[in-house]
Order: C-alpha cells, then structure tokens, then sequence
C-alpha cells in the first residue's frame, strides 16, 4: 500500500502569497501529500483560507499549526487553553525544563520540540520521554538545522539527536520528521528524509513512519476530535434524533 | 562467494549553478565523506555512470547495502559551485536498462 507522505513544519511567509504557493507547488511535487504550516493565532483564519485555497488547487492536504512559545507553566496552560480548539496540530517549543515537562505530560500537546542550537536546552531526557509516552505526544526533529551547519556544530546536534531518538524508542514515543525550511531548493522528498533520519538512529522503517504513520496519526486524531460528533476518546454521536 | 548487488540512483540537480560532471561526482563524494567519514564513503562503491549537463540528470552506481548512506547524503547537499541546490534522487534500479525505462 502506498503510503501517505506529510511534512508537517513548512515555515511559509504568509505574507508572501507567490512565494507560499512555490514552496507549496514544490513539496506536492516532491511527494507529499499533506503538509503543516504554523499560524499565528491572531491571523489564523485569513492566512487559513488563502493556503487553503492554493493547497486545493496544488493537490495537497493543508494542516493548521500552532508553534507555542511559553516561558513557564502558567503561560503553556493558558496558551493551550485558548488555542487548542482552534488548531489541528499544537507544537511546543521547549525553552526550559519547567515548560518541557509540562508539555510532555499534558494531552492537548501533539510535538515536543527543542532548540536545534542550545544543547543544554534539550530536555528530552528519561523522564521527559515517559512523561510523553503516556500523553501520547511526540518529538519532533527539524532537518534543516541538520543541512544547515557544519562541522562540530552539526556533530553535536547529530550526537544529541541520536541520544534522544533511542530514548523516544526506548519509551515508544513517536518520532516526527520535518523539514523545518521555509524554502523550496531545501525541501527534500520525503525518502530522502527518512534516509537521512538514518544519521540520528532511525531505522529504514522507523524513518518512513517518521514521515509518514506518525504525523498522520496525530493529524487523523486531532481531526477526530475536532469534528462535531465527537464526545470523548472512543464516544462519538452517530446520530442524533428520537428514533435513535 | 556471492556477487554483492548494486543499484543505479537517477539523480537531477536543482540549482542555478550548472555543475560539470568532475563537479558533481566531487559534491556527492564530499557529502559521503563528510556524514559517514572516509571508511564509509570507502564502502558505498559510488562512481557516476553518466550525466547530462543540460538537463541535469546523472546515474550513479552503489553498493546496495550503501544506498541509504548515499541518499541520506546526496539530500545533504545544500549548495553547488557557491550557489545553492538540491540533488534529488529520481528513481532507483537494479539495472541501467530497467533505470533508463523508469525514467
């Protein structure tokens, strides 16, 4: 079967509509089938129908994103609060432990991703790992930085990576693979990436799923529990009426 | 003792740079190298088989059990001759004939 290819962190310039739609026209053409594009929350449903519009004519399935940047606890909580329902995808940029932790464990939370740059920043650890397992979230991994730097830096980063992906296998947490790039000549077809997902410790399989199963399961879900019917995990309304 | 296999990637260059092919045997060479170190890149059996500097397609020769590292690090290349790129691997094969009929 074939298998449906997302990429679910395309940082487009919304504001550039003729540029948007390349890179858009691009990662159809290269192969996937569904990619994320992150909003911000004030201009969601304007620059939502504008890709929308552009992702119909291209063929490609559009998701709604929110990168969250919280500084502490309290901010996650009310970002989410206010957020949650209004996103297919919710991602959260770790800067701290306190913020780590908290979207680790918290269910509303779909990616959990760290700093490419600051190594001490990573919180992916043991614990962050099964905090996330049990909420269901996953860790994302940008390549760009990864094509981006050279030498000690990327090796570094390709040390820690590794670290992180045998943590989330030890802990069963999904591992997502995104591209990260906001242009079309680093865009890469989605084989492509998860051969590359070799370099930090995925596996052939392992590395298709990245760009595949798992995205489209947190997106499948999310979807799920935005649509109307839904009730709570598992309950859905079939039909509503007295002869039901 | 069993003949190891190999496999024919078509690659096309995305650049503004037009690369001779000396030029982008080297950038594929140096990307090996670069991600899996010289023992690696030693490993991967790489040579080019032919490229066509107008279109920008090349075939490349690997060892099967290599493919993945050349992948990975054709898609690690980023720029050619200064400017920047894409060497996207088209389609794989086992044979020239049956890569040329793909194509």
């Amino acid at each position: 079967m074939k298998r449906t290819f997302a990429d679910l962190h395309l940082r487009l310039d919304l504001k550039d509509v003729v540029g948007a739609e390349r890179v858009i026209s691009k990662a159809a053409k290269l192969g996937y089938d569904l990619i994320g594009v992150p909003f911000s929350p004030e201009a969601k449903d304007n620059e939502e129908i504008t890709l929308q519009s552009i992702c119909r004519k291209v063929g490609i399935g559009l998701v709604s994103r929110v990168d969250l940047r919280p500084r502490n606890r309290a901010q996650l909580m009310n970002q989410l609060r206010r957020l949650r329902r209004r996103f297919e995808v919710v991602c959260v940029l770790c800067e701290n432990k306190e913020v780590a932790r908290q979207a680790a464990k918290d269910r509303r939370v779909d990616l959990l991703n760290f700093p490419a740059l600051d190594y001490k920043r990573r919180f992916f650890d043991r614990a962050e790992a099964e905090l996330a397992s049990k909420s269901f979230a996953a860790l994302e991994v940008d390549v760009k930085p990864l094509f981006v730097l050279e030498g000690a830096a990327r090796v570094r980063l390709l040390s820690c990576l590794r670290r992180e992906v045998l943590t989330a296998k030890e802990f069963h947490v999904p591992v997502v693979v995104s591209s990260g790039v906001s242009g079309g000549l680093l865009l890469r077809k989605p084989l492509e990436l998860a051969a590359f997902a070799g370099v930090f410790g995925l596996g052939e399989v392992s590395g298709l799923d990245a760009v595949s199963a798992n995205s489209l399961k947190i997106v499948e879900r999310n979807r799920g529990k935005l649509s109307e019917g839904f009730v709570a995990p598992g309950i859905r309304v079939v039909k509503e009426g007295g002869d039901c | 003792m069993k003949r190891a296999k190999r496999r024919y990637l078509l690659l096309q260059v995305e650049s503004e740079a037009s690369p001779s092919e000396r030029e982008l045997l080297d950038a594929i060479w140096a990307a090996v190298t670069k991600l899996y170190g010289e023992v690696g890149a030693s490993q991967a059996g790489l040579s080019l088989i032919n490229y066509d500097e107008e279109k920008k397609t090349g075939v490349i020769r690997v060892w099967l059990s290599a493919m993945q590292q050349v992948r990975a690090s054709t898609a690690s290349i980023t720029s050619l001759l200064g400017k920047e790129a894409a060497v996207h691997v088209m389609s794989i094969s086992g044979t020239l004939k049956s890569l040329r009929e793909k194509a």
